[in-house]
Parts: structure tokens; sequence; C-alpha cells
């Protein structure tokens, strides 16, 4: 009986598919698509992650604790008082510098250590290297890592030439560290030689402690606190990890949740090919009823043949899901092109366990996408299933309440706060509004379609009538497109939002005519005062402002904040940043200003006029937020105060940029060419117009975001492939009907057009929806998903001419898919078709 | 009006079937002839093949005047679009469109003015005696008011020729009898040919003449 029964299964199932082989390929090809991109992203974002992982793990070495300062460092005291400490086994001073590399644009971390203190805490960094040891000890050497030397092409013997100010030195590559010492990009050196060689002097970034046996590191933390300055951490390793990585969480997140977007969308393509097979075949399911199948059977063969599709699709995910990671990593890096991860080049792990999630997710998707047709098939009397015209009757069921109760809850949720500093309920709404509306969509082109002209044109007016007797099918035909092709237009608003409003702050932040560096990256690139005045003076400049940045830590959980020195705009009480919302005066009694960008100010929870302690020179010191501002620029946020309060409390006077006002009659070019002589044509000198500034920074968006627009158009040839396989079954299912027309007298090509408008009115009832839809979501993503990920607000941009485009270009694919399924469908003999029962 | 000579039409190119071998026939206008025949005789493929659907392998089809197997595709279509009317077995009315919209498919096909077309349809429908079911939909048809409307359909531009393919197939004795004298009576209100394949003997009675279709071609019967 058992076996009798799978050999009906097959029959049925198996007959289907082999007879129409293309529907069940693209239903396949839909989840593994999904899956595919699931597990990509999430196997790159988990290799990288874990990676930065390794990477904090293998400079700490073998510590319990990190004693961390910002970009200023802290006083090398503190090592002396922490090192004579009962409770503490070994420490390890280091500094820590982000290094620019001339002529690259792009640093290298210089760790200078003390060698014999880190063969205690960190011995595997330079394990088995005794004349390394010794080696570092001269004032010229320095030690590289194995990846180092792979990315710049350097071996031993070699130089390393680093920016320091405006001038690039020296160093010779004494030796490469040991292999397994770390897989960053690194140079280690003498911790004393680095204070003098970049100007630390009697300044440390970190402390790597091991602790006593017996001494725990929470009773050790306790103990140390006031010895702590402010603005100065102290945490375990595991927790510098985190800090670290959650510098792209919110990256990885989105990444994450446009892969189950993916996903989403091969779901309703599961759920349209098998509602439509399901229609097709319902006198065949209703046969089988008559023969005794019961419903329970019945509903479980159908949600059986949805688990192989999902099976199979799934398990091509995971194949392609590990081949795309693999390219993906080597092509991108971990960071997808983001620039999260620069240092760090992560090996993929594959790990099985999150192969085996993103392989139930694919089947629990197709399941679910094939369990409501199930249900309405299994409920189905067979008497009504038997008779011919039943195909509409069938999704009649299908009211329109239960979508709009899931469009309603959508909106409801789009209005709740963020969990855990992710918008999730933000994303959980955007999926409700997308089932809603497939779930209102039978109902809404029921509506729509029913209004439609009869035409005279006959092909026209056949199309018509075809729809107009058929809208629930349309409906349910449309769901893969629409979810495809709203999520597509959500996000081109929101780039495109973005990248306007990021032209627009460019605008704002940019008011000079030059910009000029001591180095874009690194912290080793700066103006002396005497340099600064040798830029004002330049003939052609009318004036020039300076600008210092460094980095304060608010909080111990996060990135440290960038800390701008400014100067104020002339004859305004604040800096020329593009606030939002106004600003505040300061009186001169009161404590200090600070302009706080939106991340600084979500990431303390402050509003304007509230106080707030900033850690500057290991001393903490109380400003009033004067104002909010909007930055795109620093995604840890960004704390400006003025310039000359910075040096009278740090007494640092050095700057990292200048921006140059010219003379009405100076040409940018010539004042660049003096610019340069006037340093000697130094390398480390980086002098740009703004309009430069402005392409170099939107082609650095365009770069970022070109991975969410690869998952946006494999989410849209999902959709494609829904009205593609929905053309094509309805076309075949059709053949009948073409054969009639064709006794009666209808051309091949007048059937072609008949099903060309068809494919334009359902592609353009598609596009209209998913328009709307789009729009709604799109506001979702700016206000919500956006705002709560990044703390970045926006304004709202409609790129129409993009919309427009995308929008005639899927109508237009409709209308061609529909000609090409009918010439498909009446390839062979079609008057035949007439010869078999309807 | 309908001359066939020599038709010859096989299937299959290595073991090849003959279905239609050295058929010829005269049908001239008004005359009702049957053609009958056991399954698998070639009945439907020689009416196809005489509505320009299907190719002859060697043979002549002259329809008024015009040899039909000299035309392409094209060509073809249009004059089964203007000239002829199919009647099948299974009705195969279309199911998304009305009664009404079924029956003057063909006068928007030709391009009829629209008020005439609704007048010749409403006309046809009350002949055919469904005017009271024209905005109904096929799937609440019966099978002998389906078959009527399908005649409709099939008469309502004034074809010249008429092919009916097992009309009575589908239906009981009484409903066969009716549609049988209906299609007789319109195709003679229309002075079209009508050439009606059948299995029933009782159906070919009511024809001008009856010819028999075997492996050895077409053989006239008496009635």
């Amino acid at each position: 009986m058992f076996s009798g029964r799978w050999a009906l299964l097959k029959a049925v199932s198996g007959g289907t598919w082999r007879d129409h082989p293309g529907r069940l390929v693209l239903a396949v090809l839909g989840i593994a698509l999904g899956v595919a991109l699931g597990v990509a992203v999430h196997l790159i974002n988990a290799s990288a992650v874990s990676e930065f992982d390794l990477a904090v793990r293998s400079l700490a070495g073998e510590a319990d604790l990190v004693i961390r300062g910002p970009r200023s460092g802290f006083s090398e005291a503190l090592y002396a008082r922490i090192a004579r400490r009962p409770e503490v086994r070994a420490a390890s001073p280091a500094v820590e510098i982000e290094v620019q590399l001339p002529g690259r644009s792009e640093t290298i971390k210089i760790l200078g250590l003390d060698p014999f203190r880190a063969a205690q805490v960190q011995p595997h960094l330079l394990a088995g290297s005794r004349e390394a040891v010794f080696e570092l000890l001269k004032p010229d050497a320095v030690l590289i890592s194995r990846a180092a030397a792979d990315h710049l092409g350097l071996k031993a013997g070699d130089l390393l030439r680093m920016q320091i100010g405006v001038d690039t030195i020296a160093f010779r590559i004494a030796a490469l560290l040991p292999a397994g010492a770390t897989r960053q990009r690194l140079a280690v050196m003498d911790v004393a030689n680095a204070q003098w060689r970049f100007g630390w002097l009697g300044q440390l970034h970190r402390i790597d402690v091991k602790l006593a046996p017996g001494t725990t590191t929470a009773a050790f933390q306790k103990a140390i606190e006031r010895e702590i300055p402010p603005g100065v951490l102290i945490a375990a390793p595991q927790a510098e990890a985190e800090r670290g990585a959650s510098l792209s969480r919110a990256y990885r997140t989105n990444l994450d949740m446009l892969a189950l977007v993916t996903l989403f969308t091969g779901a309703f393509l599961v759920f349209s090919t098998q509602f439509l097979a399901i229609t097709r075949r319902r006198a065949q399911l209703a046969l089988l009823r008559v023969l005794g199948l019961t419903r329970a059977r019945l509903f479980r063969w159908i949600v059986l043949e949805g688990a192989v599709i999902g099976v199979c699709g799934s398990a091509l995910g995971v194949v392609i899901g590990c081949a795309l990671a693999q390219f993906g990593v080597e092509r991108l890096g971990g960071d997808l092109g983001a620039g999260y991860f620069g240092t760090v080049t992560p090996g993929l792990s594959f790990d099985s366990g999150v192969l085996f999630i993103f392989f139930v997710l694919g089947v629990a998707f197709a399941i679910t996408g094939a369990a409501l047709p199930a249900l309405g098939a299994a409920r189905r009397a067979p008497a009504l299933a038997l008779k011919a015209g039943d195909e509409e009757a069938v999704l009649q069921r299908l009211t329109g309440w239960p979508g709009l109760l899931f469009i309603a809850s959508g909106l409801a949720l789009s209005q709740a706060p963020a969990t855990d500093g992710l918008p999730l309920w933000g994303y959980l709404s955007i999926a409700f509004l997308l089932t809603g509306a497939i779930l209102v969509m039978p109902r809404l082109a029921e509506f729509v379609l029913s209004r439609l002209p009869l035409l005279r044109y006959p092909p026209a007016a056949l199309a018509s009538a075809q729809l107009q007797a058929t809208p629930r099918q349309v409906g349910v035909s449309l769901a893969a497109i629409l979810a495809s092709f709203s999520l597509m237009v959500s996000m081109l608003v929101m780039v495109g939002s973005f990248r306007d409003s990021l032209a627009t702050w460019l605008d704002g932040m940019l008011p000079a005519d030059l910009y000029v560096r001591a180095g874009s990256l690194g912290v080793t690139g700066y103006f002396t005062p005497r340099e600064q005045t040798l830029i004002k003076n330049i003939a052609g400049v009318r004036d020039a402002t300076f600008i210092r940045t460094q980095n304060v830590f608010l909080r111990s959980d996060r990135p440290p904040v960038a800390l701008l020195a400014r100067p104020l705009a002339p004859g305004k009480s604040h800096p020329a940043l593009p606030f939002e919302g106004a600003t505040r005066l300061v009186t001169s009694r009161g404590p200090p200003p600070a302009w706080l960008s939106e991340v600084a100010a979500d990431l303390l929870g402050v509003t304007t006029g509230a106080l707030i302690e900033i850690p500057i020179a290991n001393t903490k010191h109380t400003f009033i937020v004067a104002g909010i501002w909007r930055d795109y620029a620093r995604q840890n946020g960004a704390i400006a105060i003025e310039r000359t309060r910075y040096v009278a409390l740090t007494g640092d006077e050095r700057a990292n940029e200048a921006a140059v006002y010219l003379d009405p009659s100076a040409a940018t070019d010539e004042v660049s060419t003096r610019l340069r002589a006037a340093f000697g044509n130094a390398e480390g000198l980086e002098i740009a117009s703004t309009r430069e500034l402005k392409r170099s920074s939107l082609a650095i968006f365009d770069r970022t975001f070109a991975v969410t627009y690869v998952l946006e158009i494999a989410a849209v040839v999902i959709g494609l492939f829904g009205v593609s396989a929905s053309f094509s079954a309805q076309a075949l299912a059709r053949r009948r009907e073409f054969g009639v027309l064709r006794h009666i007298g209808m051309t091949r090509r007048e059937i072609a057009a008949m099903l060309g408008c068809e494919g334009l009115v359902v592609g353009g009832l598609g596009v209209l929806v998913g328009l709307a839809l789009g729009w709604v979501i799109s506001l979702i993503l700016i206000h919500v998903i956006n705002r709560q990920s990044f703390h970045w607000s926006m304004d709202m941009y409609l790129p129409w001419q993009a919309l427009a485009l995308l929008a005639a270009a899927l109508v237009i694919a409709a209308g061609v898919t529909a000609v090409l399924s009918a010439r498909r469908a009446m390839t062979g003999d079609v008057t035949r078709a007439v010869r078999e029962d309807w | 009006m309908l001359t066939i000579k020599g038709l010859t039409k096989a299937y299959g190119d290595v073991r090849a079937r003959q279905v239609l071998q050295d058929v010829s026939l005269d049908v001239g206008r008004g005359e009702f002839v049957a053609i009958m025949g056991e399954s698998g005789s070639g009945k439907s493929t020689l009416l196809n093949v005489i509505a320009g659907l299907d190719t002859p392998d060697s043979g002549e089809i002259v329809f008024d005047g015009t040899d039909v197997t000299t035309l392409d595709d094209t060509a073809r279509t249009l004059l089964r679009r203007d000239r002829m009317g199919f009647v099948f077995q299974a009705f195969h009315l279309l199911p998304h469109l009305t009664i009404a919209q079924n029956v003057r498919l063909p006068l928007d096909l030709i391009g009829v003015e629209p008020a005439d077309a609704t007048r010749r349809t409403r006309a046809m429908l009350e002949a055919v005696g469904l005017a009271a079911l024209a905005s109904d939909y096929p799937r609440t048809l019966s099978g002998g008011e389906a078959q009527r409307a399908a005649i409709a359909r099939a008469l309502v531009h004034a074809p010249a020729l008429l092919l009916a393919d097992e009309p009575t197939g589908n239906l009981d004795a009484e409903s066969a009898s009716q549609v049988l004298s209906l299609l007789r009576f319109q195709v003679r209100q229309h002075t079209s040919a009508c050439v009606l394949v059948t299995h029933s003997s009782a159906a070919a009675r009511t024809a001008d003449r009856v010819y028999v279709l075997s492996a050895r071609g077409l053989t006239m019967q008496a009635l």
C-alpha cells in the first residue's frame, strides 16, 4: 500500500514536472537564489567578524585585560603604576598607530612593543625569533607580518616608507613576523622607537595585562578603577573585538536582511507557481479525491511537492552560496567593499550549522509557499473542481481582510523603536506590508481589471475579457514580481535619497575652494603651526582654516567617536556644519559649546541644550550641546568643538586638514602647484578641489552600495522568473483556447498580440502597485531602518527618471515574456489541442 | 464551391501513417454533406486540411476559385476567418467570454462595425434560442445550449462553408436532434455549404449526401 501511494504521488507530481520542467526549474532557482545570497552574505560577514576577532586576540595574546586609550593616547606613567601592582603578572605597553603609506591610499598598523614585555604577554608575536627581538632595538628596524609583506610586495631587507607630518621616513624590514603571529597587515617596532619617531613621547595607546593567578578580571578592574584616567577604557580582549565588530553590525545586519528578502521573494515565487499549478491541475486532483484520496493526504502531497522544491532549491543554494562567498571574499574583501575591515584578509570558514540553518530556511519558505494553495485545493469540493471554469472560483475564497490586517500591522510596527540598536521591527514591518499587499492583490486586481475598457481591436478586447474573467489569478501571479519590484523601488528611492542628501551635505561641509590634507588616512599626517602659517601665506590664498581630528571613547561598548576641533564660521557662534534644527546660543559664562553629529547624539541619548562630559587630554570636561548636525562621514559619531578651546585644553596646535579660500582672481591649479612647491613636493601632501572631493565621495558611496544593487537585481530577476513562469504556465494551459481562436480565424500574430496586451496590463498593474508599495517601504527604510541602524537622517528624493525607466523596462519585459510564452505555447500543432477535453 | 482532388496526407516520417489517400469531393453552395468513418480514419484531418489548418502532402483544395494549398498561413487564416465557420464536438466556447461575446467574436475579427455586430449577434442568438442567456458564461449552460451557442458563433458572419466536427457527439439524443435541425435550418437560411463529420448514422441521415472515409478514400453511401 505504501509503495502504491508513493507510486501514485510520483506519477501525479512527477508527471506534471516532467511535462513542465521549466516551471519546476524556475521555482527551484527562486529558492536557490535566495538561499545562495543568504549563505554567501552570512558566510562573508561571519568570516570577516571572526577574522577581526582573531586579529584583536592575536595582538592581545595571553592578556586578560586590555587598557586602551584614544588616538591621543595616555601618559606612560600609568604603565608604571599598573606593572607594579601585585595582581599583575606581566604588562606589555604599546603604541598603536595607523600610519599612512606614501603614494598609496592605505595605511598600515604600527605596533610599538617592548619586545621583552611582549615575550611575556604576546609570546606568539615574536616567537622563536631571538635575532629579530634584538634587531627591533635598532632605531630604523621594523618587523612586518607576512600578510603585510604579501600585500605590499615587500620582503626582509626592503625599506618600508611611512608618512610623518608631510614628510616620509623609511624603516628597514629586519625580518618578517613568524607565520602564526597574526593574519593582520601589521608592522612591529620597539615602543620607545615608535614613540620617538611618530611623536608620541611619553604616551601609550594600550597596555596588555596578564593577571597573577587567583586574580579575577572583575576584581582587578574594580581595584584600578580610580587610576584609569577619563577617556581610557579597560576591557577583556573579547569586548575589544566586539567593540570593533559593532562598527559594521548594522551594515552586516542590513545585508543579511536583504538576502532574507530575496529568499522571501523566492517563497512568493513558490507560492504563485504552486498556486497556478494546482489551479491548472484542479480537475486531476479532484479526480483523485473522487477516487478516494482524503483531504488531509491531498494537502500533505501538495505540501510535499513544495518541500521537494525547497530541498532541491536549498541544496543548490547552499552550494552556490559557498561559491559566491569565496568569490566575494576574494574580489571584494570581508566587508564586501564597504571599508570596515580594510586591514583584515579573511579566510572563509564554512560553518555547517549556518549552512544547515539556511537550508532549513529555504525548505521552510518553500513549504509555506505551497501550504496556502494546498489548503485551498484540499478544501475544494471535488464535484465543483471537476467543472471547467472553476479556476477563478477557487480563488473566490481569498478575501482582502487578512491582507488589510497585515498592512495595518505593518504600519503600526514601523513606529516601534530599535531593539538592541537594530531596526528589527522595521524589517518585520516591511515583511508584513509585503505579505499584506500580496494578499490584497487578488481583490485589488479584480477591482481594477473590472474597469478595463473593451477595446475594438479584437486581440486587445479578448485580452481585456480574459483579464476581467480571471482577475484573482492575475493577482496571485503577481506575487513574486510585486515583492521584488516594490523592494527594488524602495531601495532605489532610499539610495537616491541618501545620495542626494549626501551631495547636499557635501556642499555644506565643503565651503572652501581647496582642501589640503597631510595624509587622508592614518594619524601621523599633520601640519605644524609653522606649516599652517605657510599655507596661509601662499600667494592667491585669501584665508585658510584648520581642523584637528582626534577621537574619544564615550562608551566602553562602542568604537571611539571623532573629536573635531574646528574654527567658528565667519560671523557665527558655531562652526560651518549642516545643522538639523536650530543651534543654541552659548553665553561666555556657561559650559563651552559642543556640536554633536546625529550618531553621537543618539549614542549619548541627548538633544540640544544637554550637558555632556568629553574626556580630552585624559581629563573630563563639561560641554553644552549647542546643536546637532548631519554627518555622513563618520559612522561612529563626531563631536565638534571650537579649535581655540581644544588647543587651550590640550596644547596640541597641529592640524590634519586645511580649508583654503582663494582670492577671486586666483586659479585653483596655480595655488595647488604653489602649495606643493612650498612643501617641497612632499608625497604625503594631498590637495583636492571641492569638486574632486565631491566626486570621489560620491564614487565611494556608489561602491559601498554596489553589493546592495546586486542583491536588488537578484530579487527582481526572481520576480521576473515569477512573471515568466506564470505567463508560460497560463499560455500552456490555454493552448486549446488558442486552437479554437486559430479555427475561427485569428492569426498567430493576433494571438501573440492578445497575450502581449495581457502581459502589458498585468505588468502595468504590478508596476503601479509596486511603485506605491515601494514608496511606502522607502519611507520605512529612510525614516526607520536607516535612522535606527546608522542614526543618519536624510531627505526624501524620488529618482523619477530611474523609476520610470525601471517601470517601463518591467512592463515591456512582462509584455515580451507574454508574447514569447504565447509563441512557445503555439509551437507544434495547436489546432490539435481543441480535440482534448476542456 | 469546394472542390477537392486527389488529396493525400500522412503523419510521421519513418513509419508514416497514411491518413488521407486520394480523397476527392465536390460540395456545391447550399449543400449539406456528411462524412462518416471509423475512429482514426482521418475525418477530422480532412476538415483541418479543408480549413487550411493543416497542409496536405498532395492534391488540391479549391474553395471559391482559390487553391487553398497554395496560400500561406496568414492568407489561409484570413480566408477561414471570412468565409468559414467551425463547430466542434466539445463546443469550445471561450470560458472567459459571455455567450454574446463568444458569438460576436468572428464579427469583431472581421472588423464589422460595433453597432452592426451587436445587431447581428442579437439576431443570431434569437435564432438559436439563446437571447435570454446572452450575458451568461459558458460554464452555466447545458451541453445542448452550449452547442447552439457554438453554431451561432460559426454562422454569425454568414460563412460560405460550415465545417462541423462531431457536433452531436457530446449530446443526448433529443439535444442532438435539436442541434441538427438547427444546423440544417441555419445552413439553408444562410445559403452556406456544410461538411459534417460524424459517427452517428442518424446525424448523417439529415445530410444531402453521405460519404464514408476509409483507407481506400472517400466513397459515397446511399442514404
